[in-house]
């Protein structure tokens, strides 16, 4: 059989996250990934991970995403420069979803951004931490202080259980908007809670200081609708909701309008047009993108993964599979992909290639399975 | 019941008790547990003549694909069809219900080359 070996957990590079040892305690399979050892599962496995998730409440290690903090007068305004999102009117404890785009349009990395009392707390995804903190030093303002976030741990608690177990340890907890933070108390410790997460439930994200991740994720844990889940769960989930994955769904060659992202494009940035990328962005806008990302279901119970050519029914090659797995909540096979325009409509009978083979699918609005966000 | 043979790909391979020589073919246990939960298994045609570490069928977990080698030479006479209904039955079950193929054996030496259960075990407590 090919390659089910473990991987090694060895080589001075891969890093730790401050529960490393905690999830080995609870019999986590570890993982590198994004150049940290993370738990792609626990003990009961992705699919009941999943399923737990969309049932009560899961507890995931999202400590390796990168965390930093800008500070001085006009971060918002200089941040702007950087992605097409309305910072500048966002009050302290409000959160956004944007992108940091390059002057061609493309994404260099999807990322949330919080006003803070006293500047902008960013959340960016862990392979590409490097390349955006080059990225802001060398293109804001000098008087913008940039500071990485090195002693951070992260905890993400998802599903229709999470606001309740949040509530038992800080009822302002559970009555916070969806993309809204507040700093809290939990568990005799200062954190930062935010609504927001990335599996398309209700729930809330943690911010903390290393030294207490493992009382805070013990007590949240402690709570019988909770469960841990891994790196698996949280990308079947993400996967079902319809979120882009960096570096596989969305990256440098694919811009906003194709990923269906241009809903984190504000009005009044479209008038000001000052973000990079902003010409051809706004153009694909008005005319169209010549792609667009989908959904794609295969009929039968064969997985399409990462790389699968869609062609339509002539044979055409029409596409592309971006991400693509085992979606437990519909017990089957579930993908995303880019789709030519004139053929990116849903309900569309498509074939997959998959290891030779072709595979009848069908294009699929996305989500796969609807938000069920806070108030939404 | 039989002895069973594994490879070093954490494929196995137990003779039919009537000693027709034919084989039954599956996964190892541990290999299931790396996998995670299977949600698919491509099972090949019957009569499909294959040659030991030729690709005998696809299996896809959670986390990935992957292929399951021959471990002898031989032709396919059956595949496992409760496969195609319940995967899961690898997870459950991978040295019995869980079977993949069924092979008539046509070089019986090329098992004296693989492991006993014993030495499997030994093997992949020095991959952990």
């Amino acid at each position: 059989m090919s390659s089910p070996a473990p991987q090694p957990n060895r080589g001075s590079e891969t890093k730790r996250t401050p529960l490393h040892d905690w999830h080995l305690a609870l019999g986590a399979k570890m993982v590198p990934f994004a150049g940290t050892l993370l738990p792609i599962s626990y003990p009961s496995g992705i699919v009941a991970e999943h399923r737990h998730c969309r049932d009560a409440a899961a507890l995931f290690d999202v400590s390796h995403m990168g965390q930093l903090h800008l500070h001085g007068d006009g971060a918002s305004a200089a941040l702007e420069g950087l992605v097409p999102a309305d910072i500048v009117s966002l009050a302290p404890g409000q959160m956004r979803y944007t992108l940091l785009t390059d002057d061609s349009g493309g994404i260099l990395d999807d990322l949330i951004v919080t006003r803070t009392e006293d500047g902008l707390a960013l959340v960016v995804n862990a392979a590409r931490k490097a390349q955006d903190l080059a990225h802001l030093e060398s293109a804001l303002p000098a008087a913008i202080a940039i500071e990485p976030l090195e002693d951070r741990a992260l905890i993400a608690l998802q599903g229709p259980a999470a606001a309740a177990i949040m509530a038992e340890h800080a009822p302002r907890a559970g009555a916070l908007d969806f993309m809204a933070a507040a700093a809290l108390r939990i568990v005799g410790t200062d954190v930062t809670v935010s609504r927001a997460g990335y599996t398309g439930e209700d729930g809330f994200e943690i911010s903390l200081a290393a030294g207490d991740a493992v009382s805070v994720a013990q007590a949240l844990l402690d709570h019988p609708s909770a469960a841990p889940a891994g790196l698996g769960a949280r990308d079947s989930l993400r996967l079902e909701a319809g979120l882009c994955l960096y570096g596989h769904d969305i990256d440098s060659t694919t811009t906003p309008v194709e990923a269906g992202l241009a809903w984190t494009i504000a009005k009044r940035r479209r008038r000001g047009r000052g973000f990079p990328g902003a010409a051809r962005i706004l153009r694909q806008i008005s005319d169209g993108a010549p792609r667009r990302r989908l959904g794609l279901r295969p009929d039968g119970a064969q997985i399409a993964r990462e790389g699968a050519v869609v062609r339509d029914r002539d044979g055409a090659e029409i596409g592309r599979v971006t991400s693509g797995g085992y979606g437990p909540s519909l017990a089957g096979p579930v993908a995303m992909g880019y789709v030519a325009r004139d053929a990116a409509v849903a309900g569309r009978p498509v074939t997959l290639s998959i290891r030779g083979k072709a595979v009848s699918a069908t294009l699929a609005a996305l989500p796969f399975v609807p938000h069920r966000y806070h108030g939404a | 019941m039989s002895a069973v043979r594994f490879t070093e790909d954490h494929e196995w391979i137990r003779l039919d008790d009537d000693d027709d020589g034919t084989g039954f073919i599956g996964i190892s246990d541990y290999a299931q547990e790396q996998l995670g939960d299977i949600v698919f298994v491509e099972l090949p045609e019957i009569g499909t003549v294959l040659t030991q570490g030729d690709e005998a069928s696809v299996i896809e977990s959670v986390k990935a694909a992957s292929e399951i080698y021959a471990p002898v030479d031989g032709e396919i006479v059956a595949v496992n069809e409760r496969l195609v209904e319940d995967p899961s039955l690898v997870n459950s079950d991978a040295l019995g219900e869980g079977w993949f193929i069924r092979l008539r054996i046509t070089d019986a030496g090329q098992l004296d080359g693989l492991m006993d259960e014993a030495t499997y075990q030994d093997f992949v407590e020095d991959l952990e």
